[in-house]
């Protein structure tokens, strides 16, 4: 549905240097997905979201959305394109001098839609986001999560393929936030609208996302299922984004006092092995005690996904066993050295 | 009592005329002024380094040519452009005469005013409009203006009252007006209730016009 071949963007200031937002960045966003990027910020995450609707031009590199090339089109029809690609944004972009109704309903009107169909969209889309009552009301008078619903069926009631999200619930807080994520959740569902997101939340990607890609100084430096990127992360940051959901560092002292004694190990459950006693099973079947350290279960978009620190304490050939009797039992293992 | 009956009977017909005047040259210029700066202002708002019309050749012509017109003052302007405005109105005198040179000297004034108001307004949004598939000529219009109304009517306001001060000198041309009033009764002539009775007269002009323009400007807030 999206796809981006090679896309590379230097901005140059005025001083004659030259900044590198985006580096030869491929990435393809199947239809009917959610897809997440993630980075820190000044990864250059915004900027490529950005060139997916050619807010941002390209220095180099190809763009094709639905399978139409956005750098060969002339404004025209670029234009007509744009609008089958919807946009939110962090600081939701309404107008401040227009009731919630003529937010959704002026944008419809410039793009040439019939007057009788503008009501019926607007009236469809405010229910769908669950503002219906809301309509005569001016944005300053909405909290943000209901300037970002708002927002979300402006975008909608161009009945777009494309959603594409630019940091959508980073002003928002968590409450809100989840409120957003299962709204978009449920429009990628009910209108099969293929989702673009970017964000610099892990909870984010882990809540409503497919497949994510992980972005730094420009690069993708890692993609992949969500599931996959969760329990084996390649790159540093990657794995530093996701040991923000699973805390792992200890203070070195116990942690080398602990090691003398047998194997600090990284216990990854995916899906139904999450609710497997694999640790007390262990301890019964081997001449070995088991210890958690730490440990964490969180629900990714469609399965639970859990990872444990543990410390398996005994002979060093009772915690061989044991540790290969988990490998086999689906578990993912891993021997964890410190600070990490 | 009696003075007052005496003074109106002398001045009233004199200080009513004035007024009319005023307001004539006031409102045609301010209206002609409004023409032409506001499609300036957006023109200088859109003609900046990375706006949508982007085009350093007709921002700095247009920067220049409104700095040079700001620095000349009203009084040297209403002599200066005499050929000019004879040429395109047919005479230098009176109320028509005076409303060409009020132009000139308005309306690079609201091109600058209007130009600080839309800059105010949010570039998110305009990004926002522009990613829906929405043309530029209708993102200025239904976004930029509407967006920057507030701000467009209290700089209105502001240029409104800088041109009643500048038609104080129309009277130099014989087009007359309340502050000329002032000036050849009052000042020239020695007569100080004609001077205090116009010159109340501007307050209370100059008030209300302040005051619609800040009723005006609250209500198009919406918040």
């Amino acid at each position: 549905m999206i796809e981006l071949k090679n896309i590379s963007k230097t901005f140059s200031s005025k001083k004659n240097k030259e900044v590198v937002a985006l580096q030869d960045v491929t990435l393809h966003v199947k239809k009917g997905e959610i897809f997440g990027v993630i980075g820190y910020s000044g990864a250059g995450k915004s900027t490529l979201v950005r060139c997916v609707n050619l807010l941002e031009k390209p220095t180099s590199g190809e763009v094709f959305v639905n399978g139409e090339h956005l750098n060969e089109m002339s404004t025209d029809q670029l234009r007509q394109a744009r609008q089958n690609i919807g946009m939110i944004f962090q600081g939701f972009n309404l107008l401040k001098t227009a009731t919630v109704y003529d937010n959704i309903a002026i944008p419809l009107k410039l793009t040439g839609l019939a007057a009788s169909e503008i009501n019926e969209r607007v009236e469809k889309y405010l229910s769908i986001v669950g503002l219906a009552d809301k309509k005569n009301v001016f944005p300053n008078q909405l909290s943000g999560g209901q300037k970002q619903r708002v927002a979300i069926a402006r975008a909608l009631s161009h009945e777009p393929d494309v959603l594409l999200s630019d940091e959508a619930t980073s002003a928002l807080d968590p409450e809100t936030t989840d409120s957003i994520l299962e709204l978009l959740l449920k429009i990628n569902k009910e209108f099969g609208i293929t989702i673009l997101l970017i964000t610099h939340e892990m909870h984010v990607i882990q809540k409503i996302c497919d497949r994510v890609a992980v972005m730094e100084n420009g690069e993708v430096i890692e993609q992949g299922n969500v599931i996959d990127i969760y329990s084996a992360p390649q790159q540093q940051t990657t794995q530093r984004f996701v040991s923000s959901l699973f805390p792992s560092e200890f203070p070195s002292e116990i942690f080398d006092d602990l090691q003398k004694q047998g194997p600090i190990i990284s216990l990854t459950f995916v899906g139904t092995s999450a609710d497997q006693p694999a640790l007390s099973v262990i301890s019964k079947k081997f001449d070995v005690h088991t210890n958690i350290l730490s440990g964490n279960i969180v629900q990714l978009k469609d399965k639970p996904f859990g990872k444990l620190i543990a410390h398996i304490q005994g002979p060093k050939d009772e915690t061989d066993k044991a540790l290969a009797y988990l490998v086999e039992q689906g578990v993912q293992v891993s021997e964890v050295s410190n600070n990490g | 009592m009696d003075n007052i009956i005496e003074f109106y009977d002398r001045w009233g017909g004199l200080i009513w005329e004035a007024t009319i005047e005023t307001f004539q040259m006031v409102s045609i210029s301010f209206l002609i002024a409004v023409i032409f700066g506001l499609p300036l202002g957006v023109l200088l708002v859109l003609t900046r380094p990375n706006k949508s019309w982007d085009n350093k050749y007709v921002y700095q012509f247009l920067n220049i040519v409104i700095n040079v017109l700001r620095s000349i003052p009203f009084i040297i302007l209403l002599f200066f452009l005499l050929p000019f405005t004879r040429s395109i109105v047919g005479t230098s005198m009176g109320v028509r005469g005076v409303i060409v040179p009020l132009v000139v000297y308005t309306a690079p004034y609201i091109a600058r005013l209007m130009e600080s108001a839309l800059l105010e307004v949010d570039k998110g949004v305009l990004e926002a409009y522009e990613a829906m598939g929405i043309k530029t000529r209708h993102i200025i219009w239904h976004v930029m203006v509407q967006e920057a109304k507030p701000s467009i009517i209290l700089g209105l306001t502001i240029a409104t009252i800088g041109l009643i001060g500048a038609t104080a000198m129309a009277g130099l041309v014989g087009a007359g007006g309340l502050g000329d009033v002032a000036y050849r009764f009052g000042h020239l002539r020695y007569q100080p209730n004609v001077m205090y009775v116009t010159i109340v007269l501007l307050v209370i002009l100059i008030q209300a016009i302040q005051s619609l323009g800040n009723i005006l400007a609250t209500k198009s807030k919406k918040d």
